[in-house]
């Protein structure tokens, strides 16, 4: 029986894949690597791109991955993959976004303030109507 | 017959009322499920990493990150997650009380506090609250994706670095089991390195491009996923307290149904009673 490494993909929401591979390939940022067991230990960055695990006996299974790190140990391959494409710009994007939110929502304080002023306008509007209709009855006993 | 309608009317609200209730117990006990299942998928992902992190640590103690460095505490960021519905029991108050107790404490000390919420809840909360929301984050919905969370804690990251805050806390209710859960704060940054004072063999890696790049790039998604997993984990708090909080809602209403019950027959039993002696009485007469 040929050699075989642990592979193991995760993410961050849950397991990939869990299991044996006699090679692995994989898109780092450093160039394209190809991983067979025993391999030393290594640690990169990876590049969107697809990860490619050779079960053996003409079996290849294909994972996309949108970026992550990849660490080799002799009998163990970890990738941590990224389930969302990773740029600077995109965080940038995402965290002004969060920002913008947070400053809504506190301005929106004011709009909350009104609607209390409004609800409390209107009960009194819906008092002065029930003493109304008890008014009106009240005379026509 | 004395209100006799009125009580009938009232058991059959108090049914409807039931039903709704018993049936959102089931849907909670369904999404509790399916909460717990991804609480323990997300577990991996974070033990890897602090096995690398803790790995490169010991390899390079020369090299530190910001996030690994402590300094004198002048401002907190507290990143509270919380639901975005109700009708789960005490479970946001539980958790925003006892943060609540902390900040006073600190306050006191003359440490200043920042916010970064999660979830309606803690959003309404804290805006009444008083001090600075940073950021925030609503309708994550019962399947939270990580990639929803990066600007929020981002903006809670950049503030670390840039010196405005000088330690975050996440903030979350901790599962236990269905019946009980805990609210927790947990320090995010500085990271705490535990344990495994030496290197028990000396090996290291080949990094590509270079340790310093792959070391900054895992601390970040590190500190992303153990915010995540906190959503995670406070999701399924979510459903086992409104789980539970269903069904003593719905015993409740059952007792009560009951008790109606009970004092309707009576109600009826002597209508009955009143009228036989009326028209006993008035048979008597003639």
């Amino acid at each position: 029986m040929a050699m075989t490494v642990h592979v193991d993909i995760v993410s961050a929401e849950g397991e990939i894949f869990s299991g044996l591979a006699e090679m692995v390939y994989a898109h780092g940022v450093m160039g394209e690597l190809g991983i067979a067991p025993r391999h030393t230990p290594l640690i990169t960055r990876l590049k969107p791109g697809e990860v490619r695990i050779d079960q053996g006996s003409g079996e290849m299974r294909h994972f996309y991955v949108s970026g992550g790190i990849l660490e080799i140990q002799p009998h163990v391959i970890t990738i941590l993959a990224d389930t969302a494409i990773r740029a600077r710009d995109l965080d940038e994007a995402a965290a002004e976004e969060a920002k913008r939110r947070a400053e809504e929502a506190l301005s929106g304080q004011h709009a909350d303030f009104e609607y209390a002023k409004a609800q409390a306008e209107l009960a009194e509007a819906i008092a002065q109507l029930r003493a109304i209709e008890r008014l009106r009855k009240a005379k026509n006993n | 017959m004395a209100g006799g309608k009125e009580i009938r009317t009232k058991i059959a609200s108090i049914k409807n009322t039931q039903k709704i209730t018993s049936a959102m117990q089931l849907v909670a006990a369904a999404k509790m499920r399916k909460a717990q299942d991804r609480m323990s998928a997300t577990r991996p992902y974070a033990d890897k990493m602090r096995q690398v992190i803790g790995h490169l640590h010991h390899a390079h103690p020369e090299y530190k990150h910001s996030f690994m460095k402590e300094r004198e505490v002048k401002r907190i960021g507290y990143i509270i997650v919380s639901s975005d519905r109700g009708l789960c029991g005490g479970l946001n108050n539980n958790l925003f009380r006892m943060l609540a107790k902390e900040i006073k404490a600190h306050r006191e000390k003359g440490i200043e506090v920042e916010f970064c919420t999660i979830g309606k809840k803690a959003l309404g909360f804290f805006r009444r609250f008083g001090g600075n929301v940073r950021a925030q984050i609503t309708q994550l919905g019962d399947q939270p994706h990580i990639e929803n969370l990066f600007g929020t804690v981002k903006v809670m990251l950049d503030a670390y670095e840039s010196g405005d805050i000088d330690r975050i806390y996440v903030v979350y209710n901790q599962f236990v089991n269905t019946m009980s859960q805990a609210p927790m704060v947990e320090q995010l940054v500085p990271i705490t390195s535990e344990g495994e004072s030496e290197l028990k063999h000396h090996w290291d890696y080949i990094y590509e491009p270079d340790s310093k790049d792959v070391l900054d790039n895992l601390l970040s998604r590190y500190l992303e996923s153990l915010v995540y997993q906190s959503v995670v984990e406070n999701g399924a708090c979510e459903q086992s307290a409104r789980m539970v909080a269903m069904k003593s809602a719905t015993d409740n209403a059952g007792e009560l149904i009951n008790e109606l019950q009970l004092v309707y027959n009576k109600a009826r039993q002597a209508a009955i009673t009143q009228e036989i002696s009326e028209i006993v009485a008035g048979a008597a007469a003639v």
